[in-house]
C-alpha cells in the first residue's frame, strides 16, 4: 500500500506454495477492510473477569434476542385498528368485534405453529432486557466504573434504559388488548396534563381523539423501527467504548490502574461471552416454554368503556405508575386554563428521579475536582456517599413500584389501600434518607472491618489459651495480595475553602457555589465519612510491636 | 463544571508499583504482582483433560439431540393440543415442546462452550498495558493547528456574511419537517369539550342495546348506557364511546346530598359519566351501600351520592353529571349534553 511498485501477491508465495484457503480469504478482506490492522488490535485483546462483569452480556445477548424473535413477529402481525369479527379457532373470541391487530396477535397465538413460544420469548427477553439494564446500571453505579474515561458511556447507557422502557411500552401496547389499551389511555390521559401543548401532543399523537384509528401503526412503526434504530447505533457506540476503554477491574495483586489483567479475546472470551449468549437465549426459550407471558385472549380485545381490576403495566413502567397512583389530585383553575398538577408533577417527577441517577457521574467528578482516568473499581464499602446515594436512589424507585401495584399488595396482603398510599407518599422521600444513612453506616463499619483485618489478620476461629489463662482468638496474618487488595483503594481529602481573608487581612470572595461544593466535599470525604484506611507504619508498630494475638 | 481550583495535592496520592515488581520492599502494602499461576487438574492429568473434552462433546451432543426433538414436536404436535403437565397445568404441548428442546439445544451449546473454555483452553492471566486516552500534548497541538489551518483557508471567520447566512439556512431547514408533522392529526378545538348527548337522545342499555326505562334501574344495582344512535360496528364507536360512556345508579333521593344532583336526576335515578377524571379510565366498581364508585386503574373513589365528588385518590374533580329525564314513551333520555368536559383534565379545560 505504502509504494506504487506491484506488490507480490500474498497469497502466493515466491515458494510457489498456495496459502490455504482461510488465509486467501482473509488476505482478500484485508485488502478491502484491512481487517489484519483490526484482528492485531483485538484479536487477543485482554478482558478482566468477575460475574457482576457478565450483567451487561445479558443485555446484549437479550437484545439481540428480541430482534430475531421481533422480525419473525412482524412476518404475522398486522397493525392495523380496522375492526373485524373473530371466526377463528379460538372458541372463546368467536364472534367478537375486535382490531385486526389483536386477531392477528390471536393467530400467532394460536395458528401459527410456534408463534406463541415466539411471542413469549420476545416478551420474556424485554423483561430480562430492561431488568439486566437496571442491574448492570447499579453494578457501573456501585463500583464507579462510570468515573473518567467512561462518563459518556454511562450516558449512553442511561439512554439505551430510558429508550429501552419506551420500546417496551410502545411494544406491548401493540395486541390492542384490554390491558394494554388501558396503558395506552393512561399515557393519553397523562399526555393531556402537559401544560399548554397537552392537547396537541394528544391529538396528533393518535390522529386525533382517543383511540383513533391510527395509534397501533404508529406505535408499530416508533417499536420496530424508530427507537431500536436508535438503542442499535447506541449500542455499538457503547460497545466500540467499552473496547477502547479497556475494561475495569477490581484491585488485586498485579492489578493496577494502568493495566488490565484477563484473559484473551481469543479463545476464552470468544468461548465464554458467546457460550453465554447460547445460554442467555436457552433460558429464556425454557421460560417461555413453561411461564406464559401476556395472555391477551384471555384480557380481550380493547375497549374504551370496558376495564379490568388489578390493571399493572410491565415491571419497569410501575415506578411512574406508583408516583402517578399516590399523587393527591391537585387541580389549579386560573384565567380559564387547568394546571393540572395531580398528574404532572409524576410525570415530571418521573424525568427528575432517572435524570438524578444519569447526571450523577458530573455531580461526582465536580465534588472531587478529580481529572484523572480510573479503570481500577471501588468495592461500595469505599466510597460510603456514592453507595448510600445509590441504595436511596434505588429505595425511591421500589417504594415508587409499590405504589404502582397498590391494589395488588392491598388484595394480596390484606392491607388498606389508604394505608399504602400514605405509606408510599411518605417513604418515598423519607425512605430514601433513611436508607442513606444506613447504607452509609454500613460502609463505614466494612470499612472498619477490613481497618482491622489489615492490622490485626484474619479471625482464623481457633481459640488459645495464654499461659496466664487468658483465652484469645488467633488471628492469621494476611498475605501480601490481601494486604495490598484491601489498602489500594485511594482516600480523598475535602476540598478545603481556605482561609476566610487573605494575607493582607482583605476578605476573599467565596462563591456559593464554591461553598457547596466544600460542603458536599466534606460530605463525602471528611471525618466521620470515610474511615482512614490502615497506613504500613501502623501496620508495622503492632506487627512488630508486640507480634500478632 | 468548574473544578480548576483543586489543587492537585487534595488528591489522593496513587501507588505506583511497577506490574509484578516490588519497588519499595519497606511497604508491606506494596503490590507483591500477580499470583504464579495455579495449574487445574485438566492441565496436570491428561485423564481428567480427557474426561473434560468428553463432557464438552456431550453437550454438544444433546444440543444436537434437542433440535432434533425441535423439529420433530413441530411434526408431531397439532397447534391446538392442550395437555396436562404437572406443575405447570393445562400448556399446549405444542409451545412447551419446542420451547423447552430450543431452549435445551441453546443452554447446550453454551454449556459446551464455557465448559470448554473453564476446563481445557488456557487460563494464564495476562496483563495488557492500558494507554491514556488523553491525546499527548503534542498530537493536540498538531490537530489545534490543523484546525486552525482548515478554518483559516475556508476564510470562515473573515467572511461573516457567508457564516450568518449558512447559520440561518441550517437553522431554518428542519423547519419544513416539523411543519410536514402538522397533518398527524387535527387542532384539538372544541372536541374534548363535546360529546355525542344531546337533548331528547335516549340512553341505550350496553347489555340488552334497548332504550333504558326508570323501572330497569333498581336500587343498588350499577347500569351502562351509551347515546341512542350510536352503533357498536360505527367507524367512530371507540372514539364516541371513549368520551360518551355513562354510568346511572338509584338512590333514595333524600340520600342525595347535592341539591344539583337531585335536581339533574329523575326520582333519583342519576348518571354520571363512566370516564374517570384522573387519566381516563372507565369507572366500573360500584359500592351499592355507600354510593361510591372506585377506578380499577388508580383507586378513584367517588361519593355518587354527594355531586361524584373526589373522597381518595388521585383524581383532581368529580364526575361530570348528566342531566335526564323521562320522554313520552317513558324511557330515559338526555336533557342536554355534559355541562363540562369528561374525562381527565387538560390546559384548556378551566
Amino acid at each position: 500500500m505504502s509504494t506504487a511498485t506491484t506488490n507480490p501477491s500474498a497469497a502466493e508465495p515466491a515458494s510457489g506454495r498456495k496459502a490455504p484457503a482461510g488465509e486467501r480469504v482473509a488476505d482478500w478482506a484485508d485488502g478491502r477492510l484491512g481487517i489484519y490492522g483490526l484482528a492485531k488490535a483485538n484479536m487477543r485483546k485482554i478482558f478482566p473477569d468477575h460475574w457482576s462483569f457478565m450483567l451487561g452480556e445479558v443485555c446484549l445477548y437479550s437484545f439481540i434476542i428480541i430482534i430475531l424473535t421481533g422480525v419473525y413477529l412482524t412476518l404475522f402481525f398486522q397493525p392495523s385498528m380496522g375492526e373485524i369479527v373473530y371466526h377463528g379457532p379460538y372458541e372463546p373470541m368467536q364472534g367478537i368485534r375486535m382490531s385486526e391487530a389483536y386477531a392477528s396477535t390471536l393467530k400467532i397465538s394460536f395458528e401459527v405453529r410456534g408463534g406463541l413460544l415466539v411471542r413469549q420469548i420476545h416478551h420474556w427477553a424485554a423483561l430480562i432486557f430492561l431488568a439486566g439494564m437496571f442491574v448492570h446500571m447499579m453494578r457501573v453505579f456501585f463500583t464507579g466504573a462510570f468515573r473518567k474515561p467512561r462518563e459518556i458511556n454511562w450516558m449512553f447507557g442511561f439512554l439505551l434504559f430510558v429508550l429501552g422502557m419506551f420500546t417496551g411500552f410502545t411494544g406491548y401496547s401493540l395486541p390492542d388488548d384490554l390491558l394494554s389499551g388501558t396503558g395506552v389511555r393512561f399515557t393519553q390521559g397523562a399526555i393531556l396534563s402537559v401544560p399548554i401543548v397537552g392537547t396537541y401532543i394528544s391529538m396528533f399523537l393518535f390522529g386525533g381523539e382517543f383511540p383513533g384509528h391510527d395509534f397501533v401503526a404508529r406505535f408499530y412503526s416508533i417499536h420496530i423501527l424508530l427507537l431500536p434504530g436508535i438503542m442499535l447505533g447506541l449500542l455499538v457506540a457503547h460497545l466500540i467504548l467499552v473496547f477502547y476503554h479497556k475494561h475495569t477491574q477490581f484491585a488485586g495483586p498485579g492489578r493496577t490502574n494502568k493495566n488490565v489483567v484477563g484473559m484473551p479475546l481469543l479463545p476464552v472470551y470468544m468461548a465464554k461471552a458467546g457460550g453465554f449468549f447460547f445460554l442467555v437465549f436457552g433460558v429464556i426459550a425454557a421460560i417461555a416454554a413453561i411461564a406464559t407471558i401476556n395472555p391477551i385472549w384471555a384480557i380481550g380485545p380493547y375497549r374504551v368503556d370496558q376495564v379490568s381490576t388489578g390493571a399493572q403495566p410491565d415491571w419497569y413502567m410501575g415506578f411512574a405508575e406508583g408516583l402517578v397512583r399516590v399523587m393527591p389530585g391537585w387541580e389549579i383553575n386560573l384565567w380559564g386554563h387547568t394546571l393540572v398538577l395531580g398528574v404532572f408533577i409524576p410525570l415530571v417527577a418521573f424525568g427528575l428521579v432517572l435524570g438524578a441517577i444519569a447526571m450523577y457521574p458530573f455531580i461526582e467528578s465536580w465534588v472531587t475536582g478529580d481529572k484523572r482516568e480510573h479503570h481500577i473499581l471501588d468495592r461500595p464499602r469505599n466510597a460510603p456517599t456514592r453507595t448510600a446515594f445509590g441504595a436511596a436512589w434505588i429505595t425511591a424507585y421500589f417504594v415508587g413500584l409499590i405504589g404502582g401495584g397498590n391494589d395488588l399488595w392491598a388484595t394480596h396482603f390484606h392491607l388498606s389501600i389508604n394505608a399504602i398510599t400514605w405509606f408510599v407518599r411518605i417513604f418515598f422521600f423519607l425512605g430514601p434518607v433513611i436508607v442513606f444513612i444506613v447504607t452509609k453506616r454500613i460502609c463505614l463499619g466494612l470499612q472498619r472491618r477490613d481497618r482491622d483485618k489489615v492490622l490485626h489478620g484474619r479471625e482464623s476461629g481457633l481459640i488459645k489459651r495464654l499461659p496466664h489463662g487468658e483465652f484469645v482468638e488467633v488471628h492469621e496474618p494476611l498475605s501480601p495480595g490481601q494486604l495490598h487488595t484491601l489498602t489500594a483503594h485511594e482516600q480523598y481529602r475535602p476540598v478545603e475553602l481556605g482561609p476566610e481573608v487573605d494575607e493582607n487581612g482583605v476578605k476573599r470572595k467565596i462563591s456559593p457555589v464554591q461553598k457547596l461544593r466544600a460542603k458536599l466535599s466534606k460530605g463525602y470525604y471528611g471525618e466521620g465519612n470515610q474511615i482512614p484506611k490502615a497506613t504500613p507504619e501502623e501496620y508495622k508498630e503492632i506487627s512488630e510491636g508486640h507480634g500478632h494475638h | 463544571m468548574s473544578s480548576q481550583q483543586i489543587p492537585e495535592d487534595n488528591l489522593p496520592v496513587v501507588q505506583e508499583t511497577a506490574h509484578g515488581a516490588v519497588e519499595r520492599s519497606d511497604d508491606p502494602f506494596a503490590d507483591p504482582g500477580l499470583p504464579a499461576h495455579q495449574p487445574r487438574i485438566q492441565d496436570l492429568d491428561e485423564r481428567a483433560a480427557k474426561r473434560s473434552e468428553r463432557a464438552v462433546a456431550l453437550m454438544f451432543t444433546l444440543s444436537m439431540l434437542a433440535t432434533v426433538g425441535f423439529i420433530a414436536s413441530y411434526v408431531i404436535f397439532p397447534v391446538d393440543k392442550i395437555v396436562y403437565i404437572w406443575p405447570f397445568g393445562h400448556v399446549s404441548a405444542l409451545n412447551f415442546s419446542l420451547g423447552l428442546t430450543l431452549g435445551a439445544a441453546l443452554f447446550f451449546i453454551g454449556a459446551g462452550a464455557v465448559h470448554w473454555a473453564r476446563t481445557l483452553m488456557s487460563d494464564v492471566e495476562v496483563a495488557a498495558e492500558r494507554h491514556p486516552i488523553e491525546a499527548t500534548p503534542e498530537v493536540k497541538a498538531q490537530v489545534m493547528a490543523d484546525f486552525a489551518a482548515g478554518a483559516e483557508e475556508s476564510a470562515i471567520g473573515r467572511r461573516k456574511l457567508i457564516r450568518n447566512t449558512m447559520f440561518g439556512a441550517l437553522a431554518l431547514v428542519p423547519l419544513s419537517g416539523v411543519v410536514l408533522l402538522r397533518d398527524l392529526g387535527p387542532l384539538p378545538e372544541k372536541k374534548l369539550r363535546k360529546t355525542l348527548w344531546a337533548e331528547g337522545k335516549q340512553l341505550i342499555n350496553m347489555n340488552t342495546m334497548k332504550p333504558l326505562r326508570p323501572e330497569h334501574i333498581t336500587v343498588g344495582s350499577l347500569a351502562f348506557a351509551m347515546p341512542e344512535g350510536l352503533d357498536p360496528e360505527a367507524h367512530d364507536f371507540q372514539t364516541q364511546m371513549g368520551k360518551a360512556a355513562l354510568m346511572l345508579v338509584r338512590i333514595e333521593p333524600d340520600d342525595i346530598k347535592d341539591k344539583r344532583q337531585r335536581d339533574w336526576a329523575h326520582e333519583g335515578i342519576v348518571a354520571f359519566s363512566k370516564v374517570c377524571t384522573h387519566v381516563g379510565c372507565p369507572i366500573s366498581l360500584y359500592e351499592q351501600q355507600t354510593h361510591h364508585v372506585l377506578c380499577p386503574c388508580h383507586q378513584s373513589t367517588f361519593d355518587l351520592s354527594d355531586g361524584a365528588r373526589v373522597i381518595f385518590g388521585p383524581a383532581g374533580h368529580p364526575l361530570p353529571q348528566l342531566r335526564i329525564g323521562v320522554n313520552s314513551e317513558g324511557n330515559l333520555e338526555a336533557l342536554g349534553d355534559f355541562d363540562e368536559p369528561v374525562g381527565a383534565a387538560f390546559w384548556e379545560r378551566g
